[in-house]
């Protein structure tokens, strides 16, 4: 089974390097961007649960390690 | 004063604070690696700067995981001095022993220059040795120091006086929120902050202003 995590800033938290990356857009000549948020996404090859623990597990793996829920949401994909 | 330094993978300030704590006073720290899960019996836990696991992930995430981290978490239970620097202040946050998180400087640059601190709050044993809003000097070097948290936490740790050290005389570097540099937990033992105090304890250094800090944990000075 593989996953896809992604895991976003939140509302109200600054993102200095997608507002760099908006600069870079506008520089190309990319005409009708608006704001720009950098993430990040991970592929989990998972084996041996079910689609539902998996997704517990991944929750899981989101509280503890793979965001930090200060400033970060996650969302848990199984593809 | 019996301290240990942890390092971990990619720690490179370990050293500097090993030294600087053996000058202020006068006994030299234990080193501790990170693979080990429990601490000796000390009254000061040291995570030193640098970048622990290449900062992969994010600043100190990996770092906050580590087997020994369980041990400091406890130590700080029990009313054990711990401190961060740098790194040390990220994996802090993400280990959630500190309120709020460390992001990428708002200038999106590496910093690595001098700059001035306020001391906003004296209650802690880290602080006590500094005179109310005593303004020093004191290096950073990195890349993700902007502090941040939300508004309500902003408001809690404000409120009661978690605020340790703030950027002074404009010299904010990385965007802090509150030009914050150096935070508390709510008990006051635990300290997490991103300039480097044990980079200016001798003259040959430049200054001595970080000594005060260390002074103050050592108990050899109360300020008036």
């Amino acid at each position: 089974m593989k996953a896809r995590v992604t895991v976003t800033l939140k509302n109200g938290v600054l993102d200095p390097q997608g507002k760099a990356i908006e600069g870079g857009l506008a520089a190309l000549g990319f005409a009708g961007v608006g704001h720009v948020r950098q993430g990040k996404v991970f592929d989990i090859e998972l084996s041996g649960r079910s689609a539902e623990q998996a997704r517990a597990d991944l929750a899981e793996m989101c509280e503890k390690l793979l965001a930090n829920t200060v400033i970060e949401n996650y969302a848990i994909e199984i593809v | 004063m019996k301290s240990a330094v942890i390092t971990f993978p990619g720690s490179n300030r370990e050293r500097d604070m090993m030294k600087a704590l053996e000058l202020v006073t006068g006994k030299a720290p234990l080193s501790v690696w990170h693979t080990e899960t429990s601490l000796p019996d000390v009254d000061l836990v040291v995570l030193p700067g640098g970048f622990s696991y290449g900062d992969y992930l994010r600043a100190g995430a990996i770092a906050a995981r580590s087997p020994v981290m369980d041990a400091v978490r406890d130590a700080a239970s029990r009313g054990v001095l711990v401190l961060g620097v740098c790194n040390g202040f990220q994996m802090l946050t993400e280990a959630g022993l500190l309120p709020g998180a460390l992001m990428r400087n708002a200038g999106l640059t590496f910093v690595c220059r001098e700059v001035k601190l306020q001391t906003v709050n004296r209650t802690s044993a880290f602080t006590r040795a500094f005179t109310q809003g005593q303004v020093w000097r004191c290096p950073v070097a990195h890349h993700d120091g902007n502090y941040f948290a939300d508004a309500e936490t902003l408001a809690r740790i404000e409120g009661e006086g978690q605020v340790a050290f703030r950027y002074a005389d404009g010299t904010n570097p990385n965007g802090s929120v509150n030009h914050i540099a150096g935070v508390l937990n709510a008990r006051g033992n635990v300290l997490g902050m991103m300039p480097h105090p044990e980079n200016l304890v001798e003259p040959l250094q430049g200054g001595i202003d970080g000594r005060t800090l260390f002074e103050g944990v050592a108990g050899l000075t109360e300020a008036a």
